[in-house]
């Protein structure tokens, strides 16, 4: 009994880092029609940030990582991405591209073996099942979903950003600078990937492939939660999180991501579109 | 009094809270020309949607020809002998002319003969493109035909699939003049030997070649009947008009 | 205007066509085996397993306009289907030397079977085929499609590694399966048995690419293309898009099965790391270098990508992941159309000069 309870912080916690990356995943893919595979490489960033700044103090690392893969991510849209929107497809080959020459970066700069971030002094140890680390990460998803909420209904930003995710055409003839606004979102979906990989020097090693491993989890929670969607994205991620962790807990660890994959496949039969859509008479 | 071919009963669709039809019945006899027309958001490209098993309705009933066409999926209800073309016309732009037309003629092959080449052309395609006027564009690809040769060329996709009942929306949207007359010449000829509905906001065009009328407004049926019959009608008169006046009158405040 | 597209035809007429590829068949099956030492042949044999699984990339992605980054995965199904019944040969009533290493003291009774080589070799077409078929027809129903579509593909090719390295004593973990001697009467590792196997590798691929070239041409492609550009549209002219999308995908399947069987005597391994997320896209990027709307660019594109990657990890193996990364970045935003597409465009111009 006590097993199971222990999954639920490791399943709540994965979830949580799922939803950190997913939320920008899902904001560039639903407004800009972009699928970013390169996203897994912010992530990766952000770790390495936490790993510079050791000693500097970890709540540091987190704004840090932040601008930095945010900067990233603004950079690739300028130079890249910008050209193919209306292209997913190409999107996804193409960020590929530029994950593989990350990794090889990351390879260069820092090495190819692993490297441990220390967790700091007052993120060790626990009340009863639940790990401060675990417990940390949930709060830090839950304050960026927060936050991300805030920003979309209550801000001038938030609103043309939502507005341009609906009908792109509609807000580029209201006035609203869709280039900015894309801006904008591609900055913070990243952002929050690089928040997502400093999350993850709590719970494991960082190495140039640490993306990788999240990445696919994290379109998942796309796919499953609907696009564009904040509560379809928190409910996925979630659910997600603790499906991964109670099937390697039941079955093996082996058979978790099958388990999960044909999950997700049984539940595209009740909801096809994901958790949350919005619906439209449009013939795409 | 013509045999119905195609029966709506008590149709209702809403979209959240928003009832896009509100308690529809429509009766289409066999080989009738119907015009259905009404102000915008009155219901009647949903009303197509329904029919061809694009939207889902909340309640009511389609019958067509005795089959029930609710729940079926957008193939199965075209094998029943239902076409439609779209506001925004859509035909395969990578294929000829010619190739769009055989794929729709192709429909009721078993798959495994659609592995075979394309020998030769069939009469029904030959007669579609003299039908259509598209003859002499039958090897190009349909990328680059004019706003008005691709409504023909979808056109002339729904004649040589032999559907029973025709839904054309808005057929005549954007074309110019020229356009619009060839347009209903074709539209005369098709509807000869089919049954036709079309959607069409357009009201010279409705004048010219429309016989039964069918009034849309807010979700329902205001009112049935001849061109003269529903121009006649003050409640008719009252949508159209009266809208346009309180703009006016907007305008001036 | 008329007149370029004319001669642009008779350069891509039946005529051309026979001449090309006779020519191309003349070169793979008579020049390569006499002028390659063996190591190069079998490098050579290698790319051309990988063409077959672009062959069916190009057809899937393509023509039909499903990206699937999961073809690993029925490579992989394939090439375990071969190397189970080689195994199980070699071992000759014996445990497999991998099984006994990791403690296994009974065959497994998944593994059963695959002694029985006719068994094996069905289920080399039969496991892809049939697991393709599940998912398109699971996917495509529900209209899952696009990149949602590549998403899930890319899961379960994902999953399948996992899977694959967790389950040691069933499939030999992350080494896979390897040590393989005999092959159907003859000793795999000979250069005679090599060069054999070179050659029904060319075979294979020039008789599914001319499979390929009819499927694309018949009434059945110009419909896939239909599907690719409007599926919706396609569905009111009275066909199932899902039927013909999880039909053209089963194909495709299909061929990367074949592919991963004869990768297995080829090369004598078959592995995770040789069928998983990576790999997959890899062969993707290859289609999509060669120029994804032609199937010969597909084949091209892989055979190309795999003298590149050979050459390059040998002389610059620190910088062939920048290379590879570069080279697709550019491809993508300068010749979407790879290099088939700018063929197309050379000999088009050069006709419109004339």
């Amino acid at each position: 009994m006590e097993g199971v309870l222990n999954q639920l912080p490791i399943g709540l916690s994965i979830g949580a880092v799922l939803l950190l990356i997913a939320l920008g995943l899902t904001f560039t893919f639903g407004q800009m029609g972009v699928v970013n595979m390169a996203h897994g490489e912010f992530i990766m960033a952000g770790a390495y940030t936490a790993y510079l700044l050791q000693g500097v103090g970890f709540l540091i690392a987190l704004p840090a990582a932040f601008v930095v893969a945010g900067l990233m991510g603004l950079v690739l849209e300028r130079t890249l991405i910008r050209r193919f929107y209306g292209r997913p497809l190409d999107t996804l080959l193409l960020t590929w591209g530029v994950s593989l020459m990350l990794q090889q970066l990351a390879r260069d700069l820092f090495g190819a073996p692993n490297v441990q971030v220390a967790s700091p002094a007052w993120l060790r140890g626990g009340v009863g099942i639940l790990p401060y680390n675990r417990l940390f990460i949930m709060a830090l998803a839950a304050a960026s979903v927060l936050a991300i909420w805030a920003y979309m209904n209550r801000t001038g930003q938030g609103r043309r950003m939502r507005a341009v995710m609906q009908n792109r055409r509609l807000a580029a003839t209201s006035g609203i600078d869709t280039g900015r606004v894309d801006q904008r979102t591609f900055f913070i979906g990243s952002g929050l990937a690089g928040v997502a990989g400093v999350a993850l020097t709590l719970i494991g090693p960082v190495g140039p492939t640490l993306g990788t491993y999240y990445i696919v989890d994290a379109f998942l929670v796309v796919v499953a939660g609907g696009l564009g969607q904040l509560r379809g994205a928190v409910l996925a991620a979630a659910g997600l999180g603790l499906l991964n962790s109670y099937a390697e807990f039941w079955s093996d660890a082996s058979l978790a991501k099958v388990v999960v994959f044909v999950a997700i496949i049984g539940f595209l039969q009740v909801r096809p579109q994901g958790l949350f859509f919005v619906r439209s008479r449009a013939l795409t | 009094m013509t045999e119905a071919l195609l029966e709506i009963r008590s149709l209702e669709v809403a979209f959240g809270g928003f009832r896009a039809l509100d308690g529809v019945d429509l009766t289409v006899g066999r080989g009738e020309l119907r015009f259905l027309i009404g102000p915008n958001g009155a219901g009647k490209t949903t009303l197509i949607d329904v029919i061809t098993g694009l939207t889902r309705p909340t309640g009511g009933s389609v019958r067509f020809e005795g089959h029930d066409l609710l729940g079926r999926r957008e193939h199965e209800i075209v094998r029943l002998g239902v076409g439609r073309t779209f506001q925004t016309s859509v035909v395969f732009e990578e294929l000829t002319v010619l190739e769009n037309l055989d794929l729709a003629a192709s429909f009721r092959r078993p798959l495994w003969s659609l592995l075979r080449r394309r020998r030769g052309v069939s009469e029904e395609v030959t007669a579609a493109l003299e039908t259509t006027g598209l003859a002499s564009l039958a090897g190009s690809k349909a990328g680059v035909l004019s706003h008005g040769q691709r409504q023909w060329l979808e056109i002339g996709m729904l004649i040589v699939q032999r559907p029973r009942l025709l839904l054309l929306d808005e057929p005549v949207a954007g074309m110019s003049s020229g356009e619009r007359e060839r347009t209903g010449e074709l539209l005369t000829e098709v509807a000869r030997d089919h049954t036709v509905i079309v959607v069409e906001h357009d009201m010279d065009f409705l004048r010219r070649y429309a016989s039964q009328v069918t009034v849309l407004h807010e979700g329902r049926v205001l009112t049935e009947g001849s061109v003269e019959q529903v121009r006649a009608d003050p409640r008719v008169q009252e949508i159209y008009l009266g809208r346009a006046r309180e703009g006016a009158e907007d305008a001036v405040r | 205007m008329t007149a370029p597209a004319v001669s642009v035809r008779r350069w891509q007429g039946p005529a051309a066509f026979a001449a090309v590829f006779s020519a191309v068949a003349v070169l793979a099956l008579v020049a390569a085996p006499l002028l390659l030492e063996p190591f190069r042949l079998g490098l050579l044999a290698k790319y051309l397993c990988y063409a077959i699984v672009a062959l069916g990339i190009g057809l899937a992605w393509g023509q039909g306009g499903m990206l699937t980054l999961g073809q690993g995965v029925f490579f992989g199904l394939g090439g375990y289907a071969m190397g189970m019944y080689l195994k199980l040969n070699d071992a000759a009533g014996d445990l497999p030397d991998f099984m006994v290493w990791s403690g296994v003291e009974k065959l497994p009774a998944l593994w059963k079977p695959f002694g029985n080589p006719v068994f094996a070799l069905a289920m080399v077409v039969v496991l892809p085929v049939a697991v393709a078929l599940l998912l398109g027809t699971l996917v495509f129903r529900q209209r899952v499609r696009g990149a949602y579509f590549a998403i899930l593909t890319q899961a379960l090719a994902a999953a399948l590694v996992i899977l694959l390295v967790g389950q040691q004593g069933l499939t030999g973990g992350t080494n896979g399966l390897t040590n393989f001697f005999d092959f159907f009467g003859r000793d795999v590792a000979a250069d005679e048995t090599q060069r054999g196997l070179y050659l029904l590798v060319a075979i294979v691929l020039g008789a599914l690419y001319l499979g390929a070239r009819q499927l694309v041409r018949s009434r059945f492609g110009r419909l896939l293309l239909a599907v690719r550009d409007g599926e919706d549209r396609v569905r009111f002219l009275g066909y199932d898009p899902a039927t013909v999308k999880t039909l053209t995908f089963a194909v495709s399947a299909g061929m990367a099965g074949i592919a991963g069987a004869l990768f297995v005597p080829v090369v004598g391994i078959i592995s995770p790391a040789l069928l998983g997320v990576v790999p997959s896209l890899e062969l993707v990027v290859a289609v999509a270098v060669g120029g994804r709307f032609a199937l010969a660019g597909a084949v091209l594109g892989a055979v190309v990508m795999g003298y590149a990657r050979t050459y390059f990890s040998e002389e610059l193996p620190d910088a062939w992941l920048y290379l590879q990364g570069a080279l697709f970045v550019l491809v993508m935003t300068l010749a979407p159309s790879g290099i088939a597409g700018l063929a197309a465009n050379l000999v088009r111009r050069r006709e419109a000069r004339t």
